[in-house]
């Protein structure tokens, strides 16, 4: 066996009222490695993720970093032990400037216990100087920024802190075109970096580009998980809609999803 | 930062003549200080009412109007905190009698002065702090949670002295309230000013300040960024109290004694003054500083048009017009910023 997993969570269950968002669903993820993670609305992906980044609790469950158990109650939890998230909705403080959300919650403090604005401007521009050299607005509040510019304060953040596993929930939806070129060449960077991902997108392209690993899940429930390079989009669609595993689809079956 | 000019366009004016210049450049400065355009109107006021009549514009009696919005302007440095935060305070007036009846009970049962002022503010701070367990962790709505909290109080202060105000209080109590430095400067002002001093300091320079700004934006964003946001509603609110609990202190010490029945509708001018300010009541966004310029505006309408001999309710009228102007022009600026709706 080799070195354990970056993150292993384990039959994670997770249920709202009557509703099973998330049913026995188990993966894993290695240091530099991508795990694409698609489904079709109401899935479970976001839940299953937001489990991991400590913003909702699981029913039952295990989750392992590096082989060694650990609990994650709340988003703090996860932070600590180095577990970025770029939410779906990009969970940003609209009227605050990109340096105060990137250091929302981890603010830089002076001896004498107060917000140390110029350390943290300077951090700022050094790390979104990497992210998107063109922004430089950085003390606009970021209601007034485009979506790729909100999205390099998110991905500051993942950055700029010592991130090991980094989430990202339909990190391109807001993008045009030339923005999510970026983006994904900033994946690709973060991978050689050792930073492992776990990447939700409805965009069956971008998960083939970046992925290494793919697994699927409808109703809550986990379909299966494949390597990129195994699969073929037309499978993972199968999977995806309905619900077969690579092989088990028919000519007939492919024919209809297009 | 090319933005049409909404009002210039409107009024079909031309954006280069110097009409539309002019409107332009007000408009901007509306939208990009709001502090600013608050004082403007303010000394706009002053400038009226000092043609209108000759008693108004005396370094006396713009004293006065700064000892008479004291006790709002100090009570509106927590409600401003509390509305940047996305909340509503409406326990402050009664919070404020509680401090007041309790800090003169303290002196009158004889502990003396310094007692007395700690007793109240400590006062405030429980109320506040309560306030802020039922919005944070029982997830009571602000609203709700803070009239409850106005019931209690209130009963508070009425039971604790029997409906009956205390009148005795300690030596030297009375300069809070009525003192003057040098003969001229009143001490409420003075401690209004040193009130808002640390006021913006903590908004801009504490992490409290930095997270009720965020906490009005995204509360859901501060709280996945791993903020305590519960623990930060006790102290946001818990400064509401403190703050209402000091303009208790300081209207007793004005007229000399702890009234149960005190401060009733302060709540309301308050908010009219935070509002009057510039800050929204979407929560995130606000100038702390304006909201005592709000405070001033609203003294300066009651003792202006009180100058004029105007009917003393027609004041009800203007103030609630101006009150309602305010938030029309929130409303605008945000549209005009193209933030949310
Ligand atoms: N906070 C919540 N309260 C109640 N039900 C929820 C909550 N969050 C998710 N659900 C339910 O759990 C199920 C899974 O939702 P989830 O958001 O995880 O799906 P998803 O795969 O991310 O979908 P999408 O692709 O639309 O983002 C859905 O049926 C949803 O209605
Ligand atoms: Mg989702």
């Amino acid at each position: 066996m080799s070195a354990p997993p970056l993150i292993e969570m384990r039959n994670i269950y997770k249920s709202f009222g009557g509703t099973h968002a998330v049913e026995d669903v188990s993966v894993t993820v290695q240091g530099g490695e991508v795990l694409g993670v698609v489904g079709h609305n109401g899935a479970g992906k976001s839940t299953l993720i937001k489990i991991l980044a400590g913003a909702y609790r699981m029913d039952s469950g295990e989750i392992y970093m590096q082989g060694e158990k650990v609990s994650i109650h709340n988003p703090r939890d996860a932070r600590d032990l180095g577990i970025e998230t770029l939410y779906q909705d990009l969970a940003l403080a609209d009227h605050l400037d990109a340096v105060a959300n990137l250091f929302l919650g981890r603010e830089i403090m002076t001896r004498w216990a107060t917000l140390d604005g110029n350390a943290m401007e300077k951090a700022t521009r050094e790390v979104i100087a990497r992210i998107n050299p063109n922004f430089v607005n950085l003390r606009e509040p970021v209601q007034r920024l485009s979506g790729g510019q909100r999205q390099s304060v998110a991905i500051g953040r993942a950055l700029y802190f010592d991130t090991k596993v980094l989430i990202m929930d339909e990190p391109t939806a807001a993008l045009g075109h030339r923005e999510t070129a970026v983006f994904k060449e900033l994946v690709i960077r973060l991978k050689s970096e050792g930073i492992g991902m776990v990447l939700i997108s409805h965009d069956i392209h971008d998960v083939f580009d970046l992925s290494d690993r793919i697994t699927v899940m409808t109703n809550g429930r986990q379909i299966g998980t494949h390597r990129t390079a195994e699969v073929t989009k037309d499978q993972v669609l199968s999977m995806i809609i309905l619900g077969k595993q690579p092989g088990e689809e028919t000519a007939e079956d492919i024919a209809t999803l297009h | 930062m090319a933005r049409p000019d909404l009002t210039t366009r409107f009024l079909g004016l031309d954006p280069k003549s110097p009409a539309g210049r002019l409107l332009g450049a007000a408009e901007r400065a509306i939208i990009e200080n709001p502090t600013v355009f608050t004082a403007g109107i303010l000394l706009l006021l002053w400038l009226i009412l000092s043609q209108l009549s000759p008693y108004f514009f005396t370094v006396s009696n713009l004293f006065e109007i700064t000892v008479q919005a004291a006790v709002i302007a100090l009570i509106a440095v927590g409600q401003t905190f509390v509305i940047l935060s996305k909340g509503i305070d409406l326990s402050v007036g009664a919070i404020l009698a509680a401090s007041a009846v309790t800090s003169t009970m303290v002196m009158d049962a004889g502990y003396g002065l310094g007692a007395g002022v700690i007793a109240g503010i400590v006062v405030g701070a429980f109320f506040g702090a309560a306030n802020g367990v039922a919005v944070g962790y029982l997830r009571i709505p602000p609203f709700v949670a803070t009239l409850g909290m106005m019931g209690i109080a209130r009963g508070y202060a009425l039971i604790i002295t029997e409906g009956i105000p205390i009148f005795r209080v300690a030596d030297g109590f009375e300069i809070l309230g009525q003192g003057r430095v040098w003969g001229v400067v009143p001490v409420p002002t003075i401690a209004t000013l040193g009130l808002y001093a640390i006021g913006v300091f903590v908004l801009l320079r504490t992490r409290l300040g930095r997270y009720t700004v965020s906490i009005g934006s995204n509360e859901q964003a501060t709280k996945v960024s791993g903020v305590n946001v519960p623990l930060y509603l006790i102290l946001i609110y818990g400064l509401s109290g403190v703050t209402a609990g000091i303009a208790g202190l300081t209207e007793a010490s004005r007229i000399g004694s702890g009234q149960p029945a005190g401060g009733v509708g302060y709540e309301l001018d308050s908010i009219a003054a935070v509002v009057i300010g510039g800050t929204s009541l979407f929560g995130g966004q606000g100038s702390l500083i304006a909201s005592w310029i709000g405070a001033l505006i609203i003294a300066t309408l009651r003792n202006g048009l009180n100058v004029l001999g105007v009917y003393a309710f027609w004041q009800l009228v203007a103030i609630g017009a101006i009150l309602i102007a305010a938030v029309y022009i929130d409303n605008w600026r945000r549209l005009r910023r193209g933030g949310e709706q």
